[in-house]
């Protein structure tokens, strides 16, 4: 890639010119102090999503996550609050946990024997006498992620002392997770089914960017829409009534609720029925009269992409973890709602043939971002197109900007808060807490 | 299908084995398919836990027997873009060992090392692989087989081709 375009050896990358309204800098994927920048500017500063109250349940769970390269340990405290803690001991910086979860009343450094409560205070160390006195105990508490916030469930944290509340970071698409909820007869979804996790070698914006492309399924996927009874082609054809919308602050979505309104079978947007999943149903009828279940069962899960990380997709969640410029790793879970073990059971063998390292759409998704990270390298042309269906682009009845359901209405919404973030001055203030 | 009582050694199953995986390796889907029993489970675990219940946990693969048919169909239509072009795979398969076995069907288990070739370098697959095997008029079919990854609590790269 040649550096012409926006960026100086001395100055840095250019976002103002770098980033424009209908296309992007090719470098944007490929230069390893972009990448710099983006954990500054994104990853380190913005909300960023981490876990889900439910992976832990009882006082003592931590599970450990991670805000893109940096390991975060996600706990329940013994007075039921949550707390994301960083995987290093403030002694001698040594990793503290190693397995990917547990219970326990203390975390326990193995270098020297530090141990810490599940709020990440220092609760002692072997040996006291080799030190004059306690007074720095205080401040000698585990490195946290400055703010922690969740909603209906699903915890999100910021590296920034300081900037937007997570309600205000959400945004729109905080009614999404709404509806996504409302599937669930007890109104909450369950992280309990375990985790893929496929690694690409590839830019993770080419992911966060292909999670709400609506162009891309009849081609990447046409072999298993050829073999398979899949709905999922008609849903991002040209005649989808679909909408791929920008809910603003670099969340995206593709409402497939015209389709699945126009299909007008409960449960048609999972490929199923009511009389499949029979307690599901009566579950959901009992609990909201038949008139609002059948909107529910009718209307489905959406399909939402939450900037920058969390991307909900009908059945499942995925999670993006960037590594590097050109690496990034995609957790994956189903998803499972509290209340429903007949549509959890389903919902956990539909996800495992489609995603993952050898899922019939997944690998081949993978597949493409690899092949895009390999292409985007070529010297010329230098920008990417992000075009289409500008001439067809609205603003609908809730102020957001809409789009046909191939249009690329997301990836420039996607863009232009990337923009945002990444010419932002940096916030006051020093050292992280 | 008529099941045939006489108890499968050690060669015949290693036979079967080694044949299966030259098929797998060779990309020879139909083949492949056809050492399938009707209730066939084809099963590659995810990290630790899934390796327990696959009814629980996410698996990397988890197909019954209509599903082992749909991953085929699929790498046949040519569009399967993970395998196209397919990838180049060597595996060798050794340590085989009958488990259990009775006058009809044996369980082994023996380990596998697989190296892949794309574009995007060599990969190395490692682990365990258990077969069920059964005796039909047919021959040797396998009625389930589980492929324990060593690293299937790591992130794994894209893993399309038949493991």
């Amino acid at each position: 890639m040649t550096a012409s375009a926006g960026s100086t050896a001395l100055a840095g990358p250019d976002y103002q010119r770098l980033i424009e309204a209908d296309r992007v800098h090719g470098s944007l994927y490929t230069d390893p102090r972009v990448f710099a920048d983006e954990l500054e500017c994104i990853w380190y500063r913005t909300w960023v999503y981490v876990g889900h109250e439910s992976e832990v349940p009882q006082p003592g769970d931590y599970v450990v996550k991670n805000i893109g390269p940096q390991s975060v340990i996600m706990t329940r405290h013994r007075d039921g609050t949550v707390h994301l803690l960083l995987n290093r001991c403030s002694h001698r910086a040594n990793q503290i946990c190693e397995a990917a979860r547990g219970n326990s009343r203390a975390l326990r450094c193995q270098y020297h024997g530090w141990t810490f409560a599940t709020d990440g205070t220092l609760l002692g160390y072997p040996f006291r006498q080799g030190y004059a006195g306690d007074e720095a105990k205080a401040a000698l508490g585990l490195g946290r992620v400055a703010r922690t916030g969740s909603y209906r469930g699903f915890v999100f944290g910021s590296f920034a002392a300081e900037g937007p509340t997570l309600a205000e970071h959400l945004g729109a698409a905080a009614g999404v997770l709404d509806r996504l909820t409302r599937l669930s007869p007890e109104g909450d979804v369950r992280i309990t089914a375990g985790w893929l996790r496929h690694k690409v070698e590839a830019n993770w914006k080419l992911l966060v960017e292909n999670e709400t492309d609506g162009y891309h399924p009849q081609f990447v996927h046409a072999s298993i829409f050829e073999v398979g009874q899949s709905g999922v082609g008609a849903l991002y054809s040209e005649k989808s009534a679909a909408t791929a919308r920008d809910l603003g602050d670099g969340h995206t979505e593709h409402d497939l609720r015209p389709q699945f309104r126009a299909l007008n079978v409960p449960l048609g947007w999972f490929g199923t029925t009511e009389e499949r999943l029979p307690a599901y149903a009566r579950t959901m009828r009992e609990l909201h009269g038949d008139t609002v279940a059948r909107q529910i069962l009718v209307d489905g899960s959406p399909h939402v992409m939450i900037f920058p990380n969390l991307f909900v997709a009908e059945i499942q969640m995925f999670v993006i973890q960037p590594l590097a410029v050109d690496q990034t790793v995609q957790h994956v879970t189903p998803l499972q709602f509290a209340g429903a073990p007949d549509l959890n059971r389903r919902l956990l063998h539909q996800v495992s043939g489609s995603v993952g390292p050898a899922g019939l759409l997944l690998a081949d998704d993978s597949e493409m971002y690899e092949r895009n990270q390999r292409g985007v390298q070529s010297l010329a042309p230098e920008w990417l197109a992000l075009r289409r269906g500008l001439h067809r682009e609205h603003v609908d009845d809730e102020g957001h900007l809409a789009g046909a359901a191939t249009d690329e209405t997301t990836q420039r919404g996607i863009w232009r808060h990337i923009k945002e973030l990444m010419t932002a001055p940096a916030p006051a203030g020093g050292e992280r807490a | 299908m008529m099941l045939l009582s006489t108890a499968i050694s050690r060669a015949e199953a290693e036979e079967f084995i080694y044949a299966e995986a030259r098929l797998a390796d060779d990309h020879q889907y139909d083949a492949w398919e056809a050492l399938w029993a009707d209730d066939g489970v084809y099963w590659v675990p995810a990290g630790h836990g899934s390796a327990e219940n696959a009814d629980e946990r996410i698996s990397v693969i988890y197909d019954n027997r209509s599903r082992i048919a749909l991953r085929v169909a699929q790498l046949k239509t040519g569009k399967r873009h993970s395998q196209d072009p397919v990838s180049n795979v060597a595996r060798v398969i050794s340590n085989v060992e009958i488990i259990r076995g009775d006058s009809h069907s044996a369980e082994t288990r023996a380990s596998f090392i697989a190296v892949e070739s794309r574009i995007r370098g060599l990969t190395t697959w490692a682990g365990s692989v258990g077969h069920t095997l059964i005796r039909t008029e047919a021959g040797l079919q396998m009625s389930r087989k589980v492929v324990l990854l060593v690293n299937r609590d790591q992130p794994l790269p894209t893993l399309a081709f038949l493991i």
